[in-house]
């Protein structure tokens, strides 16, 4: 059974399809890539997958500690609970907060209070008040992004925004993560940094990651299977060389720059 | 049944001046996507333009009403370059709550200038009478109807049929894409809010011959229910408005007729709140969702 | 290691007591007289309406308009309360009851409305506001639009301290939390919290609560104050006033609020005699402040102890000198 089965999924507006029966599965520590031209369905699929849209037709099942998990029934904070978490197209970081405040809040499920604890200060406010802080820093630490803990969001340089907008997905305490367009806008070097990132957070905290990108060189570099959709449909599937030389990929791609 | 008929004449009545007014919230939604608060009070401040055509200058009806729809789309147009044109490229809370801020203006400087005193409006248009099939029919309700229906007429000809109706709906799809197309955008803005007050300030002589009270606050209901019939009839789409307009109209008579006065006002506002739970869009709306 | 009893807290403690010892010494010796001590009243209540509004505006994101109505239910409930029970027990009862009848009202309003957004949500909560106030208009509990009269006067300077100080204090404690951060994450992108996973309903609605029972109490005060509750007192109007408290002092920044509660309490005070200009020229101030500066005074900052104690997080020297490069 793989840890991540997305079976027959649809997902309709009105008369379009966006996502057209595409099934995938991904096993436990994959790192797989999701690719096609623009307007294909990709971030459609992810929306659907973290529950941001509900599937016209079609499931997304979650298997783990051998357990099933339907996510495609759940809200999307509650999909979060389930070790799953997402980064977006546009960076949604919360840009009037500091680097350390965006961490904190993912990690709000580890607050040990709730409303009476915070009025009154009285339990174990402090301590978990003082737990979520050290963490939060620590995981800064991790990801080198302690040093900026107390900028805002909004002042942070591109790359770094990329970086904790990632940090930030992890910092839930996910286990699969789904990252959208991470190298968007990004140049080379920093394509390179962010692929070297990917790979070491991957192995340090044992994720499964699933990402869409168009940019080639991070892609056919990292990722163990890529996935290609083209209009809301699956239409091939493998490894980096199979995917490249697929006829398919290629008509489809056709006049793109790899 | 005839207790039904005639309680439907006094809806449509109603609902013709809730559908001008509506209409002004609509165009301007439609347009810069922002709920004019003021627009109650720009429909109060027509009222009392009107009521001092006639009283102070001895103005006949219908040149009243010229003037009045004259002055007040001026007076929109002051209020969206000084106010709301700042604010383009703000949140839609700011520009709500600037909204909010220039009702509470004019609301104040009506009562500074012209006093508390409720005043009646002239009753320039003689209550008459008469009987048809039955029916109570009251001269005023038909000239309001009539009035009404026309203007309508005439918005719906200017939308569709003109240059400015065509300028007007681009730039309600997409602002940025009609300036591209060579669309004087700001223009068609500030007719917009011209044409919106205008309206308003036909509703507010009808309502003020209607009701006769004219008074500083007597926008805030009318405004308020005129809004809930656009969102009704879907916020942004000025057939809507117009059908909505009609609908509250008919539903607070017969609440009023049926139910009871005092809850009339209440019954509104809860069909404001089902509404927006039910289907926000309104009636002729389409569904959109936020990109993520 | 911030604990209850730390330097800054103490600090702030012997600061309320100074202030507090200080306003009933003017009192005493009729410094502050009578007439401004009514005025001083308001002022605090306005704190509390100021600061309450303020937790669901300005901290998550939620523009309500209808909060007079949950004053109005404070404040009824009090003055019926008290009907019966002339006392400190009764104004205490009517309070509670007040709360209760708000948290049970809040959250009925709350659960549909909180899915709306922005302009839709305002006016939602304006029509609920107006639809609390038609209510009491027309019970007959509430004896219409007459009004109670004759409510015992029972507020006192340490009342309304104490009332005033414990307001902004759990506000604060709101705020600085796991529950205040959420909302303010919600407030800052709805769609990313989600995503995080934060319930974000389940925050709406308990930032909704809590400002609605704020607004009660306040409204439990000013019956006591002033001895007489109509249901026009409750309408837009003080809606608004409390919402320019809001805007004015910066949506978000708590110490904002009441900086401008008192701030306009004073020009109020000054103004008197001259009540059209007052409101035309706050009226002026919303639209120009949202023009020219929209966060505010404060924006979403507090006036603390943090900068005059030079508190400083340990690397912010550190990303200071980076960023400067």
């Amino acid at each position: 059974m793989s840890y991540l089965s997305i079976e027959h999924l649809t997902k309709n507006f009105g008369g379009l399809s966006a996502v057209s029966n595409v099934s995938i599965s991904v096993n436990e520590g994959e790192l797989v890539g999701l690719i096609g031209p623009n307007g294909a369905g990709k971030t459609t699929l992810f929306n659907v997958l973290t529950g941001v849209y509900k599937p016209t037709q079609g499931k997304v099942i979650l298997n783990k500690d051998g357990k099933s998990i339907e996510l495609s029934k759940l809200p999307p904070y509650k999909i979060t609970h389930q070790g799953v978490a997402r980064t977006f197209q546009n960076i949604r970081l919360f840009k009037d907060l500091t680097v350390l405040d965006n961490v904190k809040i993912a990690m709000n499920q580890q607050a040990k209070y709730g409303l009476f604890g915070a009025l009154t200060r009285l339990g174990k406010f402090y301590a978990s008040e003082a737990d979520i802080e050290v963490r939060a820093h620590e995981f800064l630490k991790k990801v080198n992004l302690d040093d900026l803990a107390y900028d805002l969001a909004k002042n942070l340089p591109y790359g770094k925004q990329r970086q904790l907008e990632i940090a930030r997905a992890m910092a839930t305490g996910a286990k699969l993560l789904f990252l959208d367009e991470p190298a968007a806008g990004m140049n080379p070097q920093e394509t390179h940094a962010l692929t070297e990132f990917i790979a070491k957070i991957r192995k340090e905290m044992d994720l499964t990651i699933v990402l869409i990108e168009h940019d080639m060189s991070l892609v056919m570099n990292i990722c163990e299977r890529i996935f290609v959709l083209d209009y809301g449909k699956l239409i091939a599937s493998g490894s980096a060389e199979e995917v490249k030389n697929n006829r398919k990929v290629i008509e489809a791609y056709l006049g793109e720059e790899e | 049944m005839q207790q039904f008929l005639q309680q439907t004449i006094n809806g449509l009545s109603i609902g013709g001046v809730y559908a001008l007014i509506a209409l002004g919230y609509t165009m301007v939604y439609g347009i810069i996507k922002l709920i004019n608060f003021a627009h109650g009070d720009i429909f109060m401040f027509g009222a009392y333009v009107g009521m001092v055509a006639v009283m102070n200058f001895n103005m006949p009806i219908y040149l009243a009403f010229i003037i009045a729809m004259a002055v007040t789309a001026l007076f929109g147009v002051i209020i969206e370059r000084v106010a709301y044109k700042p604010l383009r490229k703000s949140t839609r809370t700011a520009a709500l709550i600037t909204a909010i801020g220039v009702s509470f203006l004019i609301q104040n400087g009506v009562l500074m200038i012209m006093g508390a005193n409720i005043y009646a409006f002239p009753q320039v248009i003689p209550n008459q009478f008469f009987t048809i099939f039955g029916l109570r029919l009251n001269m005023l309700q038909l000239v309001i109807f009539a009035t009404s229906i026309a203007l309508m007429i005439i918005l719906q000809f200017i939308v569709s049929k003109t240059k400015l109706g065509r300028a007007m709906r681009s730039v309600a799809v997409d602002k940025d894409a009609a300036a591209l197309m060579g669309v004087n955008v700001d223009n068609v803005i500030t007719i917009t809010f011209a044409i919106g007050s205008a309206l308003a300030a036909a509703a507010g002589i009808m309502v003020g011959l209607y009701y006769i009270k004219v008074f500083p606050f007597m926008g805030f209901t009318p405004g308020l229910k005129a809004f809930v019939a656009a969102v009704f009839g879907g916020i942004g789409i000025i057939p809507g408005a117009m059908i909505g307009g009609f609908a509250i109209g008919l539903i607070e008579t017969y609440v009023a007729g049926y139910g009871s006065t005092l809850y009339k006002d209440a019954v509104v506002f809860v069909i404001l709140i089902l509404i927006l739970l039910v289907k926000p869009s309104g009636l002729l709306g389409k569904n959109v969702k936020e990109k993520v | 290691m911030k604990n209850l009893f730390s330097k800054k807290n103490l600090i702030w403690l012997g600061l309320l007591i100074v202030f507090f010892f200080l306003f009933q010494f003017l009192i005493d010796v009729r410094i502050i007289t009578p007439y401004y001590r009514t005025v001083l009243y308001g002022i605090g209540i306005f704190i509390i309406l100021g600061v309450s509004l303020n937790i669901i505006i300005g901290i998550t994101g939620q523009l309500s308009l209808g909060h007079a109505g949950f004053m109005s239910i404070g404040a009824y409930s009090a003055a019926i309360v008290m009907q019966n029970m002339p006392d400190m027990t009764g104004l205490l009862l009517g309070m509670v009851v007040g709360a209760v009848v708000s948290i049970l009202v809040s959250f009925v309003v709350a659960i549909p409305t909180l899915r709306l957004k922005g302009d839709y949500l305002a006016i939602a909560t304006l029509g609920v506001g107006e639809i609390i106030r038609i209510v009491i208009l027309n019970l007959e509990i509430t004896n219409g639009a007459s009004g109670i009269s004759n409510i015992k006067n029972l507020i006192s300077w340490p009342l309304l301290f104490v009332f005033v100080v414990g307001a902004v204090v759990l506000s604060a404690n709101f705020k600085n939390s796991a529950i205040g951060r959420a909302c303010i994450s919600i407030k800052e992108d709805e769609i990313a919290s989600e995503a995080m996973g934060i319930h974000t309903t389940k925050y709406k609605v308990i930032a909704f609560i809590f400002g609605a029972v704020l607004a009660s109490v306040a409204g439990s005060l000013y019956a006591t104050t002033y001895y007489v509750v109509k249901p026009e007192t409750f309408g837009i109007a003080t809606s608004i006033n409390i919402l320019i408290i809001v805007v004015f002092g910066g949506m978000g920044s708590l110490t904002g609020s009441a900086i401008s509660a008192i701030f306009i309490g004073i020009v109020n005070m000054l103004l008197q005699s001259y009540a059209e200009v007052r409101l035309i020229t706050y009226a002026l101030v919303l639209i120009v402040v949202m023009i020219f500066r929209p966060q505010g005074l404060l924006g979403s900052k507090e006036f603390g102890l943090d900068k005059v104690l030079g508190f400083r997080p340990p690397s912010f020297k550190k990303s200071r000198k980076e960023n400067s490069k």
